[in-house]
């Protein structure tokens, strides 16, 4: 083999293995989802379940505080109440408002977020408007409950909590933007 | 490419063009290798005036020069030259003039996509540039362009993704190059184990480049077809995961810091033996504690992002693995401190930067150790200690050992010697300046001073003013330094072809200034 084949056979590997790399990136994607399914990092869109029989701790007060958001889309979205007060281990109901205001139908999805950070450990969410996207027809108004409980086991320095949620436009033409994408579930 | 490569070979003999012409076409190693170290220093002078305009707006208190979107663009801009227009060709620019002369080859492997790789960083680096003034400016989320920032931004960040393809191609292309020349075109005699120390480095962080690099362009392609394709891959409203951007950049990102500070070993690893007149201490220790620090490199990244949200085992695993990186560069310290061990010293230019990249790397080592563990890190990240941190191993380390490779082979590449007194006065006044600008830094930090705002709390007044004095006596000193190297490209005492007693690799064989092509008969190592 002359010296310039020699080269080029190299440079042909390591071309192969550029691409093969390149490649690694985007198998990072579904990787990195398995892996937060598998340790359950990121279930911030599936119901949870109550498997042990929780007692409710009546010797404290926690206030959870209701916000709601959203971003770049024309939608009313509030709670109805602003805050709750309940028992850790107290099964809680509240209620949100969301109201198209625009003429068109748009679909919506809404991401949760928790103040303090640890709170989505101690928070066991049983039903959810967030768990599915949401289709409002021009003008419709719905009303969608949110049903929780907060373990016992969230440290007793924390008597006030947020949960807070944003709802995003979710655009209908990009095939990651499907229901099956989004309720990971 | 393999004929093409015969052909370029055949005509550089033939003619040379002239003007500029010569320096488009061409496929000459030295040429290349001086272009890039000249891209570089414009490169390095931009992003310095970035930088300056940086301090001189956190010299006071309060919002003075800059307001405070532009100041984004600026730590995000500053960033991202330095790294990648600045140290990154450096030390490509010396794996072109150095490896062919090191292991006795006449050129690089593939001259013509050589040029290429070069030429590629022109029109990035005017991306980035002509970013500044487009509508909404540059990128502005910060060099590591975490979503959801950079997928918000205007059309400044699709700029810089542009550039950071081309670039990343361009490192690409270049690492395919050197190491085919080093696999395949060392002079009979030279096995891998007796190859310079500069070249071992670079054979490893070339691996490292077309292991990482690929990984960068897959993220930020992600992120392009986030912002303009509607795809989902980082956008929580369609299902993606901002936090998943991090893991990936860091993927990439952890080794590419090893790739701005392994060549840098290898220069110390030349200058070192030389001026210390002993061979290397350990030189097969040398070589394996590269390559286990390139391999290690590749499982640490997440220390990144103790902030970010992770699981306690998670944490205790890239704490562990970062801090075992400490070993091999340990080694590598001891190494370079038994080197000089009774050695019969002189202290030119080349030296005190080599000793001073030694002194104020180790610095930055163990700063690196301490943000490795978890409890404190999740104190300092996003601190001025993190920013402090890295400077003493990017400037005090990658740079410094630039400044000392540029010294020790000047007299090889333009056949005059360099004036030593301003040599050593370049050194004195970098190694006060840099110790004022950033030692202070670590107090900032440690007080809990944020990194990447334009304006801070009155507690942090005199150490932001002393650190911006001593940013401006930096950058004012490197004026010095290209006056010093125009002197000594225009004229000086002339070299012999071995201006250093001690030094032992080849290119010292060749007379100073190198002829233009070197090396067509291989030389015999025995
Ligand atoms: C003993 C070796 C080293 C250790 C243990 C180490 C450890 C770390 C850790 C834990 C961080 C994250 C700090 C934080 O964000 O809170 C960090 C940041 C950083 N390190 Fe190192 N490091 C080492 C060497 C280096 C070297 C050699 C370089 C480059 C030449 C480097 C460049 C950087 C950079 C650029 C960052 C900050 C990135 C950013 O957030 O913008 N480090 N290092
Ligand atoms: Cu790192």
């Amino acid at each position: 083999m002359s010296a310039l084949q020699a080269n080029s056979v190299i440079m042909k590997k390591l071309l192969i293995f550029t691409v093969v790399m390149f490649g690694f990136g985007f198998a990072l994607v579904p990787f990195y989802e398995k892996i937060c399914e598998v340790t359950g990092i990121n279930n911030l869109l599936q119901a949870d379940t109550l498997t042990e029989n929780t007692q409710v701790d009546t010797s404290r007060w926690v206030t959870i505080q209701l916000d709601a958001n959203t971003r770049g889309l024309p939608w009313q979205f509030k709670p109805l109440q602003s805050s709750v007060r309940a028992h850790p281990g107290e099964l809680v109901e509240v209620m949100y408002e969301i109201r198209n205001d625009s003429n068109r139908e748009i679909n919506g999805q809404a991401i949760p977020s928790y103040s303090p950070q640890l709170l989505a450990k101690h928070l066991k969410k049983l039903e959810c408007f967030c768990f599915s996207k949401q289709v409002l027809k021009p003008n419709e108004v719905r009303q969608m409950p949110v049903q929780f409980m907060i373990e016992p086991g969230l440290p007793a320095d924390f008597d006030t909590v947020t949960i807070s949620y944003t709802f995003f436009e979710l655009g209908s033409d990009s095939a990651a933007d499907t229901g099956e994408r989004v309720n990971k579930s | 490419m393999a004929a093409v490569h015969d052909h370029d070979i055949a005509h550089a003999h033939d003619h040379h063009p002239t003007g500029m012409m010569r320096w488009l076409t061409t496929t000459n190693h030295k040429d290349i290798g001086s272009m890039y170290l000249w891209f570089s220093f414009v490169m390095f002078l931009t992003g310095g005036v970035m930088a300056l305009t940086i301090r001189a707006e956190l010299f006071m208190p309060g919002i003075q020069i800059v307001n405070p979107e532009f100041f984004n663009q600026l730590t995000t801009m500053h960033g991202l030259v330095m790294v990648f227009g600045a140290i990154m060709p450096a030390f490509v620019g010396f794996a072109n003039w150095q490896i062919p002369m090191m292991i006795g080859a006449p050129d690089m492997a593939f001259a013509r996509m050589n040029n290429w790789s070069f030429w590629l960083l022109i029109p990035a680096a005017l991306l980035l540039i002509a970013s500044f003034f487009v509508p909404g400016g540059a990128a502005a989320g910060g060099w590591t362009i975490y979503p959801p920032l950079s997928v918000q931004m205007g059309m400044g960040m699709d700029m810089a993704i542009f550039a950071l393809h081309i670039m990343g191609a361009a490192s690409i292309m270049g690492s395919i190059n050197i190491i085919t020349t080093i696999l395949n075109m060392r002079a009979p005699g030279m096995t891998l184990m007796k190859m310079p120390l500069f070249v071992w480095t670079w054979l490893i962080t070339a691996y490292l480049l077309v292991m990482a690099m690929p990984v960068l362009a897959g993220a930020i392609t992600m992120l392009l077809t986030d912002r303009n394709f509607g795809t989902n891959f980082f956008n929580a409203a369609g299902g993606g995961d901002p936090v998943m951007f991090q893991h990936i950049f860091w993927f990439f990102g952890h080794p590419e810091v090893y790739i701005m500070i392994l060549p840098a070993f290898g220069i110390v690893s030349e200058i070192i033996p030389t001026f210390a007149r002993k061979p290397l201490f350990g030189y097969s220790s040398m070589v394996y504690a590269t390559a286990s620090i390139a391999i290690l490199s590749c499982i640490v990244w997440a220390h990144h992002m103790f902030s970010a949200g992770m699981p306690v085992t998670g944490q205790l695993f890239f704490m562990y693995a970062t801090m075992l990186i400490a070993i091999p560069t340990g080694v590598k310290v001891f190494n370079w401190t038994a080197t000089m061990w009774r050695g019969s010293m002189t202290f030119e230019t080349p030296m005190l930067f080599a000793i001073g990249f030694i002194f104020l790397f180790t610095i930055g080592g163990f700063s690196g150790v301490i943000c490795a563990i978890v409890p404190i890190d999740i104190q300092v990240q996003d601190t001025y200690y993190v920013i402090a941190h890295f400077h003493y191993v990017l400037v005090s380390g990658a740079l410094f050992s630039i400044f000392g490779g540029v010294y020790y082979w000047l007299p090889k590449w333009t056949g005059h010697m360099y004036d030593e007194t301003l040599g050593k006065t370049h050194f004195w006044l970098s190694m006060f300046f840099f110790n004022l600008a950033f030692f202070v830094q670590h107090f900032l930090g440690l007080a809990g001073m944020p990194r990447r705002v334009p304006d801070y709390a009155l507690q942090f007044a005199d150490f932001n003013m002393i650190s911006s004095i001593g940013a401006f006596g930096f950058g004012f000193s490197q004026l010095l330094f290209l006056y010093v190297v125009l002197k000594c490209i225009r004229g000086g005492e002339k070299a012999p072809a071995k201006p250093w007693e001690g030094a032992k690799t080849l290119e010292w064989t060749l007379p100073s200034p190198a002829p233009y092509h070197s090396f067509e008969t291989p030389p015999v190592v025995r």
